[in-house]
């Protein structure tokens, strides 16, 4: 088991192979589909984003409201492929990780080996069971944007598994292979 | 004829959704439990541990099972000798989602328009199949569908003489190029016949089938098993990381078609298959 705490490293990147897992501390960003638009559209213009992306993680998630006396509701993973045309903008600007489920596109995998990032998977649906490794969360821009806003979660001990590392190496494939029966 | 105030609807509707959305049925928490032991990759089986956990904790704590609390879709089966008084129906529901999701700290995840994109804020309105039925009963089934598995389903108006052939081939190949999109192990559900929109409507009707109950019809209930089988053997296994539960179940549900036309449709359901009903 491997303990990362955010901002990573090249070196800290270069180390994860697909298919380690991982147990995150420390403060990763929530942003999904809308938020995603909105931080591509300010890089474009050159305008400053609402938080410095160098070494940080996004956690592609739209929690539940939290219910009185929670930090946060349920917040498990929502799938990846919606944010493929922005990411290589975002891993070419610092960004040096993301938590989603499912697969991401040949663009994405290449500017992970570009610029030395890594996407990690956690279990799509266990979000209640999530929740219990997320300490706070407050929101850091766009209010408007309701479960898409994006968010500071203090996480510790977050379990996350590597599917494409920095080196080519993709989980899916490899796990899908080690187990599709001939026929 | 009986008489129904719609006031009861949204009564229902707003505790179905709260229960919908924090209760995993037993059949699905024995599905898991059924295949775990079955499970060849021990990362599989792992993950099956977790989604027991998950529906453990969501059922004890009342927290959402999954963060995607889903579209509401809502079945009506209404009888024919039924008088709904006090209100719209439609209406009715949707006040019964808006109440259950502000209650129950459930995500609203519905924008009014598909490309302007804004917040409903209390994820209505809901998707309401009416259908009328004899007898003087409502039959209301809660289902909150989450957008991750249903953006993997897809249907194709087939050739009659692709036959069942056909059918396996485009079933099987959905389930391979959702691969671990949609949060496996899941639920397909396949709608064969009827017209383009009945299919798919068919196919959504599949999910709400148990897990682990055949379809009637020998023919269609052995085809059931057949593509169980079939997609299990893809190795994408649970949250798709590689295992032999892919699927927790095939259902299969048909209708009359056109002498020209053979559609098919596919609504995959992912493992958090929700849904309660209730008859008033």
């Amino acid at each position: 088991m491997i303990r990362l705490t955010p901002p990573l490293s090249d070196a800290d990147v270069e180390r994860l192979r697909a298919g380690d897992q991982v147990l995150l501390s420390g403060f990763v960003y929530t942003a999904r589909d809308a938020a995603h638009a909105r931080l591509v559209e300010l890089i474009e213009k050159g305008e400053p984003l609402p938080f410095d992306l160098e070494g940080q993680i996004i956690y592609f998630v739209g929690p539940t409201p939290a219910p009185p006396g929670r930090p946060i509701g349920s917040a498990g993973p929502t799938t990846s492929y919606r944010m493929d045309p922005y990411s290589p903008v975002l891993v070419a600007h610092g960004l040096k990780g993301m938590i989603g489920k499912g697969k991401r596109s040949d663009e994405v995998k290449e500017a992970l080996r570009r610029h030395k990032a890594v996407y990690f998977g956690a279990v799509g649906g266990a979000a209640a069971l999530i929740s219990k490794r997320i300490l706070s969360a407050e929101i850091v821009a766009y209010e408007d944007l309701g479960p898409e806003a994006i968010r500071r979660l203090e996480v510790k001990d977050f379990p996350v598994v590597v599917v494409n590392d920095a080196h080519g190496g993709d989980l899916y494939e490899e796990g899908r292979k080690r187990y599709a029966l001939e026929g | 004829m009986r008489e129904v105030s719609v006031e009861r609807i949204t009564e229902a509707v707003r505790r179905l959704s709260v229960e919908a959305n924090t209760r995993l049925g037993d059949d699905v928490v024995a599905a898991f439990e059924r295949f775990r032991e079955g499970e060849q990759s021990p990362t599989g089986r792992d993950v099956l541990a977790q989604l027991l956990e998950n529906a453990r904790i969501a059922r004890d704590e009342g927290l959402p099972l999954c963060q995607d609390t889903g579209f509401a879709v809502v079945f009506v089966d209404l009888g024919q000798d039924v008088h709904l008084v006090g209100g719209d129906l439609y209406e009715a529901v949707n006040e019964g989602v808006r109440q259950g999701y502000r209650e129950g700290y459930l995500r609203k995840s519905i924008v009014a328009d598909p490309l302007r994109r804004k917040n409903t804020g209390d994820n209505t309105p809901a998707v309401v199949h009416v259908r009328l039925v004899p007898g003087d009963r409502v039959r209301i089934t809660f289902a909150p569908k989450g957008g991750g598995s249903e953006n993997m389903s897809g249907i194709a108006m087939l050739k009659p003489a692709d036959g069942v052939e056909g059918v396996k081939r485009f079933v099987i190949d959905r389930v391979r190029q959702a691969g671990p999109n949609p949060c496996p192990p899941t639920i397909v559900g396949v709608g064969i016949g009827g017209t383009f929109e009945i299919a798919a409507l068919l196919a959504k009707r599949a999910l709400l089938r148990p897990v682990g109950d055949r379809n009637p019809d020998p023919f269609y209930g052995d085809l059931e098993e057949e593509l169980l089988a079939e997609v299990n053997r893809l190795g994408i296994g649970p949250a798709g990381l590689g295992g032999t539960t892919t699927s927790l179940d095939v259902h299969i549900e048909v209708h009359p078609c056109h002498i020209a036309s053979l559609p098919v449709a596919v609504n995959i359901q992912c493992h958090s298959a929700r849904h309660k009903e209730v008859e008033l």
